[in-house]
């Protein structure tokens, strides 16, 4: 569905991302690892338009999207949710749910039902100020959001940053639950053995290059991954 | 005299809040101070004395004619000015600001070759006409200016809370690059912007026009800082507090007279903002931290 080949991207004369080339199936979760600084949030930001790559292509259901920007891959079907969830904290809960449709014509009414079905929480904090939630509560409303793009592909970037440890579990529960009803997922994690637990395939990434890749299975195995990114 | 004085700063500060909005809206989503806004003010102003002057036709179409042309100015401004400095490797943050000074020398220049350096009459029909209640004498052209003024003010609320594209734009004032992940086409969003901001103050021009029956091509400089002050009383990028602002700038400039100090006007509304500032750093209306701009 997505393949992104050999890109290479800069922050001005920085080179973030020396080769880096990615697969994600049509209906998987692929999974992306890597240390801080490796040049994960990099990638995501390569792939959803918002930096431009110098070298290599990414092509998204056989078609060229190199150099679309983020709005226009929007449209074709990719939502990414940020690193830092980048959630509009002067406006409402609501305001933000309304704002993932933005590109969407016609009712969005139903659409909002389900995703507040799902997270109820934001149904009960449907006119609150965005900056207002609590870190767990704004990553569910950054998710929630992006749902109601109705995207193919939705890429995240560290869902699970900064939150508890029960928290950190329903949001895999509920990633694996959006992939479940045909979304396909890529997600950057830092919590390499739940990401690994639920996806299908995943790459590890190293100074802005791909060391590592293979099905989720193996990579769990792995021993130099295990000492790497899964503590013992 | 406190009545009609009241009246008059209710007229004048509707008018102040016009223009600070024209440089919140900006503010708000490009965080650049336009330093042009006065200047295409003063082209609005200008193209009522064309048109009801020079021309002799009637003051609505003067209403549609500098809008059309500040919209117009305001869109040159941001494809020539704005544009091709923005996201660019090592320019400068304050390279907009400089290009936006460079812009409205240019119209200052432009406007004395075009209508002389001296003061040009407007022309409004109903200039004249006035009730008297009581003592105060109020005339109709200050209540059709403070109508259009708050007309404005409520649409542009409306607009902003419950409008698709106002809502698209608080997001973008907020934060470009979220805004542009949900879907928005930021540089569409950017030029509409700057081009309605604009427009703002072509309406602006033309109150002013109405309420003072003169202009200059200098009108622009004097209200840009008026502006200016008011959004930085009122909270950088804050539409609420271009509104309060403006009136209360407006109401302590002929609140002044009133007390037989018309000499200091322009200086006691200024020491009235320093003094405002002193106990609120960010403005009436501001985000105390600057962290929501993220
Ligand atoms: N705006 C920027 N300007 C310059 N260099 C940057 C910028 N953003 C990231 N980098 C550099 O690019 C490299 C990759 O950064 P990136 O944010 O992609 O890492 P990451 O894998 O997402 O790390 P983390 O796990 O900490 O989020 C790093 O060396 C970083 O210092
Ligand atoms: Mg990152």
């Amino acid at each position: 569905m997505l393949s992104v080949n050999n890109i290479q991207t800069y922050y001005g004369n920085i080179q973030a991302l020396k080769n880096v080339s990615i697969e994600v199936p049509q209906g998987s979760i692929v999974t992306i690892l890597g240390a801080n600084g490796a040049g994960k949030t990099t990638t995501m930001k390569s792939i959803a338009g918002v930096l431009k790559p110098k070298q290599g292509t990414i092509t998204f259901l056989d078609e060229d999207i190199t150099n679309k920007n983020p709005d226009e891959l929007v449209r074709k079907g990719i939502s990414l949710v940020p690193e830092g969830r980048a959630i509009l904290s002067g406006m409402t809960v609501l305001e933000n749910l309304e704002m993932g449709a933005y590109q969407r014509k016609g009712s969005i009414k139903q659409d909002l039902d389900k995703v507040m079905e799902r997270f109820p929480i934001l149904k009960e904090r449907q006119s609150q100020l965005g900056g207002t939630l609590s870190g767990g509560q704004q990553q569910m409303l950054a998710i929630a959001r992006a749902l109601m793009a109705k995207p193919k592909l939705l890429l995240l970037d560290e869902p699970s940053m900064g939150l508890a440890p029960l928290i950190v579990k329903d949001i895999f529960q509920i990633v694996k639950e959006i992939n479940e009803e045909g979304t396909t997922v890529l997600l950057v994690e830092q919590n390499a053995r739940q990401a690994l637990k639920i996806a299908d395939h995943a790459y590890v990434l190293e100074t802005g290059r791909v060391i590592k890749s293979g099905s989720a299975k193996e990579l769990l195995k792995d021993s130099s991954i295990k000492e790497a990114y899964l503590g013992h | 005299m406190i009545l009609e004085q009241l009246i008059n700063g209710l007229t004048l500060g509707s008018i102040y809040a016009i223009v600070a909005l024209g440089y919140t809206l900006v503010f708000g989503v490009l965080g650049i101070i336009n330093m042009a806004h006065g200047e295409i003010f003063m082209f609005g102003a200008f193209m009522g004395v064309v048109i009801t002057h020079t021309l002799q036709l009637p003051l609505a179409l003067a209403f549609v004619v500098a809008i059309a042309v500040t919209a117009l100015l305001g869109l040159f401004l941001e494809l020539l000015a704005l544009r091709p400095l923005r996201g660019k490797k090592g320019v400068s943050h304050l390279a907009p600001l400089i290009s936006t000074i460079g812009v409205s020398i240019f119209l200052e220049n432009l406007a004395h070759h075009f209508f002389g350096a001296g003061n040009r009459p407007f022309n409004t029909s109903f200039s004249e006409i006035s009730v008297q209640i009581g003592s105060v004498t109020i005339y109709a052209v200050q209540l059709v200016i403070f109508a259009i003024a708050v007309l404005l003010m409520v649409g542009l609320s409306f607009w902003l809370s419950k409008t698709k594209a106002g809502k698209a734009l608080r997001a973008c004032a907020e934060n470009l690059e979220a805004a542009s992940l949900l879907g928005v086409n930021t540089k569409k969003m950017i030029m509409m912007t700057v081009v309605i901001a604009s427009a703002m103050g072509g309406i602006a021009g033309i109150l002013v026009g109405m309420a003072f029956n003169s202009v200059t091509p200098q009108m622009g400089l004097t209200m840009g800082l008026k502006g200016l002050a008011i959004i930085i009383l009122g909270g950088m990028g804050s539409v609420r507090g271009a509104m309060a602002g403006g009136l209360i700038l407006g109401l302590s400039e002929t609140m002044i007279v009133v007390f037989g100090e018309s000499g200091y006007r322009d200086a006691i509304a200024f020491i009235a903002i320093i003094v405002i500032l002193l106990v609120r750093p960010q403005g009436l209306f501001g985000q105390a931290a600057p962290e929501a701009r993220r």
